[in-house]
């Protein structure tokens, strides 16, 4: 985090929160996080790490067992969830099935004893929003998936929430609408600098929309940075699995200096890689190599890594092959080639060697 | 040509109209085969259709039929039945009916049949029998002219309106039975008019029976509501214990449930007692109020029996309704009130409609429970059907009133079909 903006309040914090469901297990575990105005923060992690209990409890479905919520300034924990002013779009978007689209967005204004004539204008402009504006009169089971998820967020957006949050909205629509719908809530946000928290388990809807993620597991956030930082520098090796694909190799260091460090791999091989997180001099430890920063057959001199392996198998995707390759100890070493003429040699059952280059390799926890 | 599913087109010509590989058209080739298929769910249904034609369609058609067409009369009256069969109602018979009255008389004194047809005629005109019974035992001193021989016999031989009974109960369709059971009868001119004031009893229990199930739906809804949101919303173990609990009465005799009611709520009762004990109501069982043998006592049983069937539908459309849904409306801004009236009521209209229809429908037809604890002033209208099945044995006016209960009922299915839609009924 930058100085200026350490200096002002963050504008939703979590300070010390934990929550136990049984009283016998944390669900979340001290957690502290500080969102800033504006931001879309992704909340990331497989299913029981504790990213949908900690939206429960940001929009007051869930009390917490220890610690405060702070939204611009002000503690929630005793706040009411309609007293909280938060927008929130659900997993199944949860339109009341008997009321058309336009008493579904009239619903939070009525309740706020907003004005018709008012009320009418904020529903225009929130369908225009979404492209539906023809849509008002129908029913939500008339919708398609797409148009009752873009309803949904309509309807979390129409009345101004100081906060919008979003629990896998996207989990039930197909691959291809859910990529559409996730540039069009990214431009949402863009276009209205609303807040949004985000929660899903799925990595490139994270990648893609988010200004930062927070990476969930076991109750604890792993990593919380920018979607480049996430997936170029991963702190350990649970975010270098869980964002993208990686390669993990088990070794002993054998040598560090200046944050760079002397691995040896199961198979007796060294090679060089980032000390990340590694408990110094003798200690096991993981390697992180990412499938597409490793090089067949390199001629390069900075190359300074070198293995050689078998190719056990190739798998062809049209853009790239994948070849599954039998060295540094693991018989599943992933690598990616590029779809150029030059790739057509690689074969099954053939010797090749495999390089890359030092800081592209990270030494993680083993 | 047989139509599937409206593949066929409206007029097959050799352009539109599909055929398969063989050459036959497309839709007799999809009937072909699916016939067998067709053929064995017929086989697997048939059983139980026959059963039910047997033994609950026949009998409820011929028991419909009895209510406008009771044989007896135009079969032991063969005569008088063909000669009135023409009589207008402006003034007496002739003398031909008086002749072939006693004529028919005569033959049904040696069949032992007078008896038979005096107590059929009570049905509708009270003091018949004994008139007919009457002129059957002087049927062979009397000599023509047969009208003023009977006259002097009797004078009600003088009243139209007993020769208008007799032409209504030997027409092949008469209207006589259900003007009987929404107390009317036909005047000596055949109009129809209201029967005594002293008479008029359907009517008015008729009343009664849909006021007492409205009362009874309108009480298990406010009981049944809160238990079929607590089945639907609470952890599956608890829920079962919960649902258990309310399927008890289904699983106890009905009559061990309305003894045990008897035994709660009499003077000298559980219920009683123990109000008197502290103090409530008077140690003098004479003095204390009565809870049973009248309408109260109907009224809390038949609550308590039908409750399960309000509980199971509302229960089954709760049970649909995510919990997700409250939560929206409440992180849109509703307070938990609003979010019920407004979110959750609504989504259980058809639960709540489907409940009420199956309490209302039926406690209208339910005879044990009132006919065991609702003494003279709890008794419903089945309790009368019962009643003139088997005491009065005036069967054509039991069937007559079961036909008008029949009638509201389907009026009532249709009204729910109108305004909620029967898809939506569901069931446990």
């Amino acid at each position: 985090m930058t100085a200026d903006q350490s200096a002002a309040p963050p504008y939703v914090q979590f300070k010390d929160v934990q929550k136990s469901y049984d009283g016998r297990h944390l669900v979340v575990k001290t957690l502290n996080l500080a969102i800033s105005k504006g931001e879309f923060l992704t909340l990331l992690g497989p299913s029981g790490s504790g990213k949908t209990t900690t939206l429960m409890m940001l929009a007051g479905f869930e009390v917490p067992t220890h610690g405060d919520i702070f939204l611009a300034g002000e503690a929630i924990g005793k706040v009411p969830p309609n007293k909280r002013g938060i927008g929130m779009v659900f997993q199944n978007y949860m339109l009341f099935p008997h009321m058309t689209v336009e008493e579904n967005l009239a619903f939070p204004l009525e309740v706020r004893g907003i004005d018709k004539a008012t009320m009418a204008a904020k529903i225009k402009r929130a369908l225009d929003m979404v492209s539906l504006a023809s849509f008002g009169a129908r029913k939500p089971a008339q919708l398609s998936g797409g148009q009752q998820q873009r309803v949904a967020v309509a309807r979390a957006l129409v009345f101004e929430p100081r906060l919008v949050l979003m629990d896998e909205p996207l989990g039930s629509l197909d691959k291809q609408l859910r990529e559409q719908m996730q540039y069009e809530i990214k431009h949402l946000h863009e276009n209205l600098g609303i807040t949004v928290v985000y929660v899903t388990h799925d990595q490139s809807e994270a990648l893609t929309m988010s200004d930062r993620i927070a990476v969930f597991n076991d109750g604890v956030i792993q990593q919380l940075s920018t979607p480049a930082d996430l997936y170029e520098a991963p702190v350990n090796s649970f975010v270098a699995h869980f964002i993208g694909e990686n390669n993990k190799l088990p070794g002993k260091v054998t040598a560090q200096s200046n944050g760079v460090c002397r691995v040896a791999l199961t198979d007796g091989t060294e090679v060089g890689a980032l000390a990340v997180n590694v408990a110094g001099i003798g200690a096991m430890t993981t390697l992180s190599i990412r499938p597409e920063r490793v090089e067949v057959n390199p001629t390069a001199p900075e190359i300074a890594n070198r293995i050689s392996g078998t190719i056990e198998e190739i798998i062809y995707l049209g853009d790239h092959l994948r070849a599954f390759i039998r060295a540094g100890g693991t018989d599943s070493f992933v690598i990616k080639s590029p779809n150029r003429t030059r790739s057509h040699h690689l074969a099954k059952g053939q010797n090749v060697v495999l390089g890359w280059k030092t800081e592209d390799c990270r030494a993680l926890d083993p | 040509m047989t139509t599937l599913g409206g593949l066929a087109p409206s007029k097959p010509s050799s352009s539109d109209t599909l055929v398969a590989a063989d050459g036959t058209p497309l839709v007799r080739k999809l009937a072909q085969v699916t016939r067998r298929a067709r053929l064995k769910a017929f086989l697997l249904v048939l059983p139980l259709l026959l059963f039910i034609v047997v033994v609950f369609v026949l009998p409820i058609a011929q028991m419909l039929w009895l209510s406008v067409n009771e044989p007896t009369i135009r079969q032991d009256l063969p005569r008088t039945t063909a000669r009135l069969a023409t009589w207008d109602r402006q003034e007496l018979p002739g003398e031909d009916v008086f002749a072939a009255l006693v004529e028919d008389l005569k033959d049904a004194r040696e069949r032992q049949a007078v008896g038979r047809i005096g107590a059929m005629m009570n049905h509708v005109y009270s003091g018949a029998r004994s008139v007919f019974v009457g002129a059957g035992r002087r049927t062979g001193s009397l000599a023509a002219p047969y009208s003023k021989a009977l006259l002097d016999l009797d004078a009600t031989w003088g009243d139209p309106r007993l020769w208008i009974m007799i032409q209504s109960m030997s027409q092949h369709t008469t209207s006589i039975h259900y003007l009987n059971a929404v107390d009317r009868t036909l005047d000596e001119r055949g109009n129809i008019t209201p029967v005594p004031e002293n008479q008029r009893i359907h009517i008015w229990i008729f009343w009664r029976t849909l006021w007492m199930s409205a009362l009874i739906t309108c009480m298990c809804l406010p009981l049944g509501y809160p238990v079929a949101y607590l089945l639907a919303s609470l952890p599956l173990r608890t829920s079962n214990l919960l649902m258990i609990c309310v399927l008890l009465p289904f699983w106890t005799a009905l009559l061990v449930r309305i003894t045990a009611w008897i035994a709660i709520l009499q003077s000298d009762g559980v219920l009683l007692s123990s109000l008197a004990a502290l103090g409530f109501v008077d140690m003098d069982t004479a003095k204390r109020p009565q809870l049973v043998y009248n309408m109260t006592g109907t009224l809390v049983a038949m609550v308590h029996v039908l409750l399960p069937s309000m509980i199971l539908p509302l229960y089954s459309v709760m049970k649909t309704i995510p919990p997700s849904y409250a939560r929206a409306a409440r992180s849109l801004g509703a307070t938990s009130l609003t979010t019920f009236r407004r979110i959750y009521f609504p989504q259980t209209i058809p639960g709540i409609a489907a409940g009420a229809l199956l309490v209302f429908i039926l406690s209208v037809g339910y005879y044990i429970t009132p006919a065991l604890l609702g003494g003279k002033d709890g008794v419903l209208i089945s309790n009368f059907i019962a009643l003139h099945v088997e005491s009065s044995l005036n069967w054509s006016l039991a069937a007559a009133l079961g036909g008008l209960l029949l009638m509201a009922t389907l009026i009532l299915y249709w009204l729910f079909n109108k305004i909620v839609g029967i898809d939506s009924l569901k069931m446990g």
